[in-house]
């Protein structure tokens, strides 16, 4: 490595972003549509599902037969790059507290894997603390955001049904695939215990919505990212059509150190290592973006430390970095035996469920706030590394076509049981809502850098009884719903108060949020409603960190929406020279 | 691909239409490849899998770049990996799929399954030595019989034999995975996805098997192609 130098950037913008996901991706998409010249930084490498193809591999195009590695968590042939490790970018934890920390270094970055499940929050979801008193209410309501929800369902596309339902609001949608097999079962099995089941709300294209994105070929593997264009990816939807204003720069393999601020603490730009040549550079913008994930997006202003800042940029408050929550989750699986030696078709579908069931509990006759809604999966799925085990845990117990066996075995036999059982297996997961809390945050590690200098994030964060009761009412449900089925349960039953019921540890789930939340009172919120710092009026914070709570939906649609809703702000906000 | 191209070939005078369509489809193939990898796509790269990142190849070429099993322990494994998974009326054996090759791979990929797979392997030596005096790949076909039965049964296999019943589940978990991933494997169990199609619900005769229909408003809400 050479001498140390920071170099800067002749060009300047009108915007900065940093990071290229939902909220970066959104940003970039409005701003350089509506002409402004934008430097969209990325951490990690270019990508595009259309050339960096994984789709409609097969297990054995993978030596590991696409099981897992360091470097694709989710498996060989998920899109993703990143993990819960990243080589030279350490993160760390205070002793007895949990934090499982998924970061995607590439363009577009977790949107490239995510599920696609698109919620919208409901009217209730802004204003829990009205109802529980617990946490705090976000400033704006679901009418102020229900306008760009529309708009992101239509630019973007989502198929799903309108229900009417209170907190589950309609939207623009596609048409939805028709329930699978097991989903069917699943349907009345859940009706039998008050459990609702409609139609999934996911970002795959049903239909044609324009030129430039295919339609959905049912291949099930969305996680792989579709060289059609037809699911959502921020990349292939929001910043190819931004590149092709020609008002957007894209900086790949830049890492951002800090936001650079002037003497009147104003933002003027973002200081970042190239991880090419490794050497500094600043790039100076009218407006700074943060949307690098909550949790780098807190990291960056904590670490941007000036004298008009000095508890970390924009944080006056002191919040930032508090009431980082994730998602909780929990689940459990097992077989229907009434699916053994069925026929084969092909039931890939879409990349995820057909059906899944919306919250329907009322807090008043249950011992937990907030709520969950179920996920569902099963059937004939192709194999990958992992198929095929553990036989000897089914062809002892039920008779393989007619006849008693004992469990284990080998030869022609076995061969024969692998065909009988396969495509029976079902399981279901939650995704609920935790309560934000002031004491779970993350701040700067006083002692660790990463390999660029820049010093890393330390966690502290603990699940509460609220979150713990959620899990052990989602392990209840589900197994009453295995019940209904006729289905046997083979994992993830038998947990209890001495593993919090199965709950994952907090940051599995992938959707934290609340690092630098939105909030009328600059006392205790970062930003204000329009996702602007309230201590610097140039800044503006657009993935989950800017989220007062979460609800139980998969935060992406959301982020989205804030996105689009931030970045006309900002156009109008420099129209009148107000930034 | 582009105008130009397309002329070139039409340029050329009598060419079957499959030409055409072939030729429209290779140089975005090719594209496809280089844009793959950073670096350039030499047989190991490839091998590594589809579109990896640089650090994947370095992992994967580490991998490869060692031995673990010797040349006796690769043979008892082909032979156990046929008792396991042999040829019958749908499919070939597991040698026939490379299952022995894949287990080599993924003990260096998980090094988690080298010790229970190199002492399960010795465990086995030692109980045919003290049987019948010879190493487990060198006796007859029914003496390696006689001892898979007794630890191919976890519930029923004696006490004693317990440490012979892990190896060989272990054993029977890598060569069905090994096997079942394979082109040969996929196409005996039936699945038959993993290619471009449209979702029109499950078919008729199954729904009819299982007492099941859809409801009009699925009907008529959900998308259906023809």
């Amino acid at each position: 490595m050479g001498d140390f130098q920071i170099k800067k950037k002749p060009k300047s913008y009108d915007v900065v972003i940093v990071g290229s996901g939902a909220g970066g991706g959104m940003a970039s998409y409005i701003l350089a549509k509506a002409g402004l010249k934008v430097c969209l930084l990325e951490a990690g490498v270019l990508f595009d599902p259309k050339k960096n193809v994984t789709q409609f591999k097969w297990p054995y195009e993978s030596p590991r037969r696409g099981s897992s590695t360091r470097y694709r968590p989710f498996g060989d042939f998920d899109a993703c790059y990143g993990g819960w490790e990243i080589d030279g970018e350490p993160y760390t934890k205070a002793a007895g507290t949990e934090w499982d920390w998924f970061r995607a270094r590439m363009m577009g970055g977790r949107t490239n894997h995510w599920g696609r499940i698109s919620l919208r929050f409901g009217p209730k979801d802004f204003k829990r603390k009205d109802i529980d008193g617990l946490g705090e209410n976000w400033p704006i309501g679901y009418d102020d955001i229900k306008p760009f929800y529309d708009r992101v369902d239509k630019l973007i596309g989502v198929f799903g049904t309108n229900e009417g339902l209170e907190n589950d609001p309609d939207g623009f949608f596609l048409p939805p695939p028709k329930p699978r097999l097991h989903e069917l079962f699943i349907k009345d099995a859940s009706a039998r215990s008050g459990v609702p089941v409609i139609p999934g709300r996911l970002s795959m294209l049903t239909k044609q919505i324009n030129n430039e994105r295919g339609v959905c070929v049912f291949c099930g593997q969305c996680n792989r990212s579709c060289q059609f264009y037809a699911d959502f990816t921020s990349g292939s939807v929001l910043v190819n059509p931004a590149i092709d204003t020609g008002n957007i720069d894209v900086i790949p393999n830049a890492m951002a150190r800090e936001v650079l601020t002037d003497d009147s603490g104003k933002a003027t730009g973002i200081s970042y290592v190239s991880k090419e040549d490794m050497n500094e550079y600043q790039v100076s913008g009218k407006v700074v973006i943060l949307a690098a994930s909550a949790c780098e997006s807190a990291r960056l202003m904590l670490n941007s430390k000036s004298k008009t800042h000095p508890n970390g940029l924009a944080n006056s408050s002191d919040v930032v970095g508090r009431y980082l929550h994730d998602s909780t989750g929990a689940s459990l699986g097992g077989y229907l035996p009434k699916l053994f030696g069925r026929k084969r078709y092909n039931e890939d579908g879409v990349g995820g469920m057909h059906v899944y069931s919306p919250w329907w509990g009322d807090n008043k006759k249950l011992d937990f706030p907030r709520g969950y809604h179920i996920e569902y999966w099963g059937g004939m799925g192709m194999p990958g590394y992992g198929f095929g085990m553990g036989i000897e845990s089914q062809n002892g117990d039920y008779p393989v076509n007619g006849k008693k066996k004992e469990a284990g075995g080998y030869g022609a036999s076995l061969k024969e049981d692998q065909r009988f059982f396969y495509g029976a297996s079902v399981g279901m997961g939650g995704r609920g809502e935790a309560i934000p809390r002031r004491d779970n945050y993350c701040e700067i590690d006083p002692n660790v850098v990463d390999k660029y200098g820049i010093p890393v994030l330390r966690f502290n964060v603990k699940w509460s009884d609220a979150e713990i009761k959620q899990a052990k009412h989602m392990k209840e449900t589900f197994k009453e719903i295995m019940h209904n089925m006729g289905a046997v349960v083979t994992w993830g039953g038998n947990d209890g108060p001495e593993n919090n019921y199965g709950l994952e540890a907090p940051g599995k789930i992938i959707h934290e949020g609340g690092t630098a939340r939105m909030g009328s009172d600059p006392k205790n919120s970062a930003l204000n409603k329009w996702n602007q710092a309230h201590d610097c009026k140039n800044l503006f914070v657009v993935d989950g960190a800017a989220f007062t709570s979460q609800a139980d939906k998969n935060i992406t649609w959301t982020i989205l929406a804030l996105s689009m809703r931030a970045s006309e702000y900002i156009i109008d906000e420099l129209k009148k020279q107000n930034l | 691909m582009d105008r130009r191209k397309y002329l070139k070939i039409i340029g050329v005078g009598s060419v079957s239409t499959s030409i055409l369509l072939d030729a429209c489809k290779l140089p975005d193939k090719k594209e496809e490849t280089s844009a793959n990898t950073a670096t350039s796509v030499s047989s190991a790269d490839a091998a590594a899998g589809p579109a990896r990142q640089p650090e994947e190849i370095e992992h994967y070429k580490k991998v490869i770049s060692t031995t673990f099993f010797t040349t006796q322990e690769m043979a008892t494994i082909a032979i156990l990996a046929d008792i396991i998974i042999p040829k019958d009326e749908v499919s070939g054996s597991a040698t026939d799929a490379k299952v022995p090759e894949f287990i080599e791979f993924i003990v260096k990929d998980m090094p988690d399954y080298q010790v229970p797979m190199r002492g399960g392997l010795r465990w086995l030596d030692r109980e045919t030595q003290l049987r019948f005096q010879k190493n487990f790949k060198d006796c007859s076909r029914d003496q390696q019989i006689q001892v898979v039965d007794d630890i191919a049964y976890p519930k029923k296999a004696k006490p004693s034999m317990s440490q012979g019943v892990s190896f060989f589940s272990t054993m029977r978990d890598l060569t069905c995975t090994g096997f079942y991933t394979t082109k040969m494997g996929i196409d005996d169990i039936g699945y038959v996805g993993n290619q471009p199609n449209q979702w029109n619900g499950v078919p008729d005769d199954v729904l009819k098997q299982y007492g099941l229909a859809y409801t009009e408003k699925e009907m008529k809400e959900c998308a259906s192609y023809s």
